[in-house]
């Protein structure tokens, strides 16, 4: 495990800070935690959970479901009512609060950067309060502002100047300055467009898997916390834990009413997106490239159409007959003849349900199927997905 | 023109003494505006009582402060000190308010942000709450040096020196040429002092003023 710790991106100092098993540390236990506020409403109700360390562990909910009261008690922002949570063993009002929450990074919505701080002080702001010196302090921010895949030229800039998914990375990078085992983030990406939350959202599995934290993740979005994590704990109005789960178990098993109305009406479709697709068969594609006459295009039809790719194999769209009639036999295929495609099936690492949904977007009903490099190797159809979907129950892949 | 160029000496002594009578009640009412401004933001209570006392303490006429103060507090009638306490309690009316206003518009996820991160309460506020602030206190500034400036003058009825013996002396000698630079004086000066804050305040608030 210490190779892999070497192999973190991460600074000389921390490796001498902290030199041992990372996956080990992190665990945060939840021991009949109730949390009862002043005006007697209980947001969390006897809450027992374990969180299992170095995974992403997503609370979800609806609002006033207790998920953002029990992330913040494991950092003292908010004192639990009764009960005990533990990090690593150790009980969290036995920490000076200020101390507690120094070895713990968070994230809050819209990222709550400073405003009148530059991008590297903000990064550099808990080593800085932790005592070490400036100079060193911004040379660790240096190198987190590229684990989180921002150019150093941001650097000097101030929060304003940066878009919403820039500060949200940002505010990932200050969480991760002194490099703790737990990281608590609270709705961090619900202030962002849809299209920059996918992005954030493949950015953290990606750093995830470099850094193996702890990871507490709020979100009232079902989808997210489905993307997103290893365990998914949803909570019920008033407080009460709902079930707590792998993704895969939550979508195929709902405990109860509740959970199976919150995950929502697609789960079967969705669950598919935890069955490796393996067993599929990819089929027979016709193809043409860019540049070659559209007589080829024509002589190559399959059931009406044909896939047009690049010089690299890739596949940029299709052409059908009705495309192509009308248009000179030796006129050059170019990409304003081509009719964009569906999504692509990457027979890699998709899975079930990207394979569906690869033949369902398709123009021609036939899903592309790409190797892991992108390159064509041929098409996938919705019947040959259930058949595989079928021999996966059989062989009992498929949760009951 | 030419009684100005024969009292340039005079001018100049009156200028120190102005500037000095103007400006440390400013740097005092700020340093004591602070505290309060920030228990006014922090608990509503206090904000209410703290307000309403500074509102009316901003009501009392200055030159009955001034003559009322060596009595209550034991001075001398002719001390400077009365006038710079004067002064002071005016800017603490004028500056509790702004301060407790920017403190409270420091956007709470900023705050929560920090104390996530781990800061304790007063560093805190040193370092991200009273920054986040410094916009609007130099607003507050800028109102209560001005105000601080053409208030000095009023010291000059109690014989106090400062520009205020221009208007005084030009008064009793029926001398307008001496009026006027004491008006044109306190003019300038109060527009320097304006510049020289606003200059300040560019200076330690660059991101207010980035674009995107």
């Amino acid at each position: 495990m210490l190779e892999r710790n070497a192999a973190v991106r991460c600074c000389g100092y921390c490796l001498r800070q902290y030199r041992y098993d990372r996956r080990d540390l992190g665990v945060i236990e939840f021991q009949a935690v109730t949390k009862r506020f002043d005006d007697g409403t209980v947001a969390v109700d006897e809450l027992n959970l374990t969180v299992d360390p170095g995974r992403i562990t997503v609370f979800v909910g609806p609002s006033g479901c207790g998920k953002t009261t029990s992330l913040r008690m494991i950092n003292r922002m908010i004192d639990a009512t009764s009960g005990a949570i533990l990090v690593d063993g150790k009980d969290v009002r036995q920490s000076d609060p200020p101390l507690l929450r120094r070895g713990i990074g968070y994230v809050i919505q819209q990222a709550g950067l400073f405003p009148h701080r530059t991008v590297l002080d903000n990064v550099a702001t808990v080593p800085v309060l932790a005592g070490w010196s400036r100079a060193k302090a911004r040379k660790r921010a240096e190198e987190l502002l590229e684990t989180v895949g921002l150019p150093a030229s941001m650097a000097g800039r101030y929060p304003a100047q940066l878009s919403g998914g820039q500060q949200q990375r940002v505010g990932v990078a200050r969480a991760l300055a002194v490099d703790p085992p737990v990281l608590l983030m609270d709705e961090p990406f619900s202030a962002v467009d849809p299209v920059v939350r996918e992005d954030l959202q493949t950015e953290l599995l990606r750093l995830q898997g470099e850094l193996d934290k702890t990871i507490v993740f709020v979100t009232h979005d079902i989808d997210e916390a489905i993307k997103l994590g290893d365990k998914v704990a949803v909570f019920r109005t008033g407080g009460i834990l709902a079930q707590y789960d792998k993704p895969s178990e939550l979508l195929a098993r709902p405990a109860d009413d509740f959970v199976s109305n919150f995950v929502g009406r697609d789960r079967g479709y969705r669950a598919l997106g935890f069955l490796t697709a393996s067993g599929l068969t990819v089929g027979e594609i016709a193809s043409v490239r860019l540049g070659d006459t559209a007589g080829d295009a024509r002589r190559k039809l399959s059931d009406g159409w044909v896939v047009v790719v690049d010089e690299r194999k890739h596949p940029c769209g299709w052409l059908s007959a009705d495309r192509l009639s009308g248009v000179d036999e030796q006129a050059a295929v170019d990409a304003d003849l081509v009719l964009s495609g569906g999504s692509l099936y990457d027979t890699e690492h998709g899975s079930l349900r990207s394979a569906l949904d690869a033949a369902l977007s398709s123009p021609s009903a036939q899903g592309v199927a790409v190797n892991g490099s992108g390159e064509l190797v041929g098409s996938v159809t919705a019947d040959e997905v259930l058949r595989a979907l079928a021999a996966a129950r059989t062989a009992g892949e498929v949760p009951q | 023109m030419t009684w100005v160029f024969d009292h340039l000496g005079l001018l100049g002594d009156l200028t120190v003494t102005h500037v000095y009578l103007s400006v440390l009640p400013v740097l005092l009412g700020l340093v004591i505006a602070v505290p309060l401004g920030w228990a006014a933001s922090r608990w509503r209570p206090a904000r209410a009582v703290l307000l309403t006392v500074s509102g009316l303490l901003y009501t009392i006429p200055s030159l009955a402060l001034i003559v009322i103060l060596p009595a209550l507090i034991s001075t001398k009638t002719l001390d400077p000190v009365n006038v710079i306490i004067t002064l002071t309690v005016y800017t603490i009316a004028l500056l509790v308010r702004s301060i407790a206003d920017a403190l409270s518009s420091v956007p709470p996820t900023v705050v929560a942000a920090a104390t996530a991160i781990g800061y304790r309460p007063f560093k805190r506020f040193v370092g991200v709450e009273f920054p986040l602030a410094v916009p609007v206190v130099v607003a507050g500034l800028r109102v209560a040096m001005v105000s601080n400036i053409s208030l000095v003058s009023v010291g000059a009825l109690i014989g106090i020196a400062g520009y205020g013996q221009l208007f005084t002396n030009g008064f009793q000698l029926q001398f307008v040429t001496e009026i006027v630079t004491g008006i044109v004086a306190t003019l300038l000066l109060a527009l320097v002092a304006d510049l020289l804050l606003q200059l300040i305040g560019r200076l330690v608030t660059p991101w207010t003023r980035v674009g995107r």
